[in-house]
């Protein structure tokens, strides 16, 4: 099989580039509301929790549809961003978003299964050691939720990476700017002449997702005990 | 001074204690379920109670009618846990540090590691630590955050006889040489007898009585079958 052609070694880059800034960015989000549902009772909650899972559920042409709505040229919040001068209609970072925004729900499981994993019991001890709910947070409840968010991240980048339907509605295919594997693979398939080319990013996109759940699994794995008071 | 009276509901069970006692060492003593841990936990700030007032060495934790509420972290209290609840991703060292105000000088941390003989053991995660010496980390842990009353839920349960023995030497060896106002949680009259000054009796919720430490020890010198059960409290 020969190595990759330039074309495909941008999309490549691309989308390593878009899942990696989309999952980073959307981490602390991920954190914030898995905290909310794990360790507080609100009215509305389950409204909450079942609007954070909707990217899971909706197609995604529909995810990328209202994101065009939103966050496109004429959208609400896209001319604000357009005036300021951070258009991301038809850019990379219209294509993280949308990667972000497909992948948020597994994060969010995720770290919520691990918040809720954590002995409650350590945090309250940490509460009577004088530990405030940040340092609560950040110095028990975090660090002992470190495999399942790493785990999260690792399922949450493989989302991203083979992100397809969202982008394409929402950024369309620009080489360089929003031409990520999968959109690539697509036209290649679409393409008379392009099986070779197909094949290759089909090997690639199935090795970067294996890499992806191999850790996660992991990770998931070795995480699988509860963290709870010792002896 | 420890003054507490308090109203609790927890499910169907109802706490309803009022008691006063100058001892510097006070034990809630009394069978599984008879709401001693409860009332522990009130004073910790873990349980809130429906109404009333609890008062430590002039200060006050909780007083409904006042709104005052203080939350764990403001009580100033350390806290033994029956499960010690080392955290599990931190050496003993740092869990020792953990709750260590920054004002404490250094040799508080040598002085706490020296009382309860835990040099040895300053790298180990809990894991690697056995029942008496988690117990012991634990107590060390209370003690260097400089608390003004130590809280300690039945601190020698589920220990097999030797780190019973050794952590009641060391727990001992405390009550002579730190002047702390301790609330001790237990339903083994052998332990309230070593380390208590006053002992409040509680039974289904309600002070039954209350008992200068002596007393308390000629009543238990032989145990009655009511209280020397040695299996595990429930938490209630």
């Amino acid at each position: 099989m020969t190595p990759l052609t330039h074309a495909e070694t941008v999309a490549l880059a691309l989308s390593l580039k878009v899942s990696l800034v989309g999952v980073v960015c959307s981490l602390p989000f991920a954190i914030g509301c898995a905290w909310l549902l794990a360790r507080t009772r609100f009215f509305g909650k389950p409204l909450f929790e079942g609007m954070l899972l909707l990217p899971l559920i909706l197609p995604p042409v529909v995810t990328g549809y209202i994101l065009l709505i939103v966050f496109g040229h004429h959208g609400a919040i896209g001319r604000l961003l357009d005036a300021a001068g951070l258009s991301i209609a038809f850019r990379w970072t219209g294509a993280a978003l949308a990667a972000a925004v497909m992948a948020f729900p597994l994060l969010v499981v995720a770290l919520r299964n691990a918040f809720e994993s954590v002995d409650r019991k350590l945090e309250h001890a940490a509460a009577t050691l004088g530990a405030g709910a940040w340092r609560i947070f950040f110095a028990v409840t975090l660090p002992l939720s470190l495999r399942g968010l790493v785990a999260g991240l690792a399922l949450a980048f493989a989302r991203a990476f083979g992100e397809f339907g969202a982008t394409i509605t929402f950024v369309s295919s620009i080489p360089g700017q929003t031409r990520t594997l999968p959109i690539a693979l697509y036209e290649l398939i679409s393409m008379p002449g392009g099986e070779s080319g197909a094949l290759r990013l089909t090997l690639v996109a199935v090795i970067v997702a294996l890499l992806a759940s191999l850790i996660a699994a992991m990770l998931l794995l070795r995480g699988g005990t509860r963290h709870e008071a010792e002896a | 001074m420890i003054s507490i009276d308090i109203t609790l509901a927890r499910g169907e069970f109802t706490l309803e204690l009022a008691l006063n006692s100058d001892a510097r060492a006070l034990a809630l003593f009394g069978h599984s379920g008879c709401g001693k841990t409860s009332t522990l936990l009130a004073i910790a700030g873990l349980l809130r109670p429906r109404r009333g007032r609890i008062e430590i060495d002039g200060h006050v934790l909780f007083d409904a009618a006042r709104r005052i509420d203080l939350s764990p972290a403001r009580r100033d209290l350390g806290v033994v846990f029956q499960d010690a609840r080392l955290f599990p991703h931190l050496s003993v060292r740092d869990n020792l540090r953990f709750g260590m105000p920054r004002s404490a000088p250094a040799a508080a941390f040598d002085g706490a590691v020296q009382l309860l003989e835990l040099a040895g053991l300053l790298k180990r995660r809990p894991a690697q630590l056995s029942g008496g010496q988690a117990r012991r980390v634990a107590i060390g842990r209370a003690l260097l955050r400089q608390p003004r009353a130590l809280l300690l839920d039945e601190p020698l349960a589920n220990l097999h006889r030797e780190a019973r023995a050794e952590v009641l030497e060391h727990l001992r060896g405390l009550k002579r040489e730190l002047a702390l106002t301790t609330i001790l949680v237990s339903h083994q009259p052998d332990e309230v007898s070593a380390l208590a000054d006053a002992v409040a009796i509680i039974d289904d919720g309600r002070m039954a009585a209350l008992h200068a430490g002596t007393a308390f020890s000629a009543m238990h010198a032989t145990p009655g079958p009511g209280y020397a059960s040695t299996e595990p409290q429930a938490a209630r």
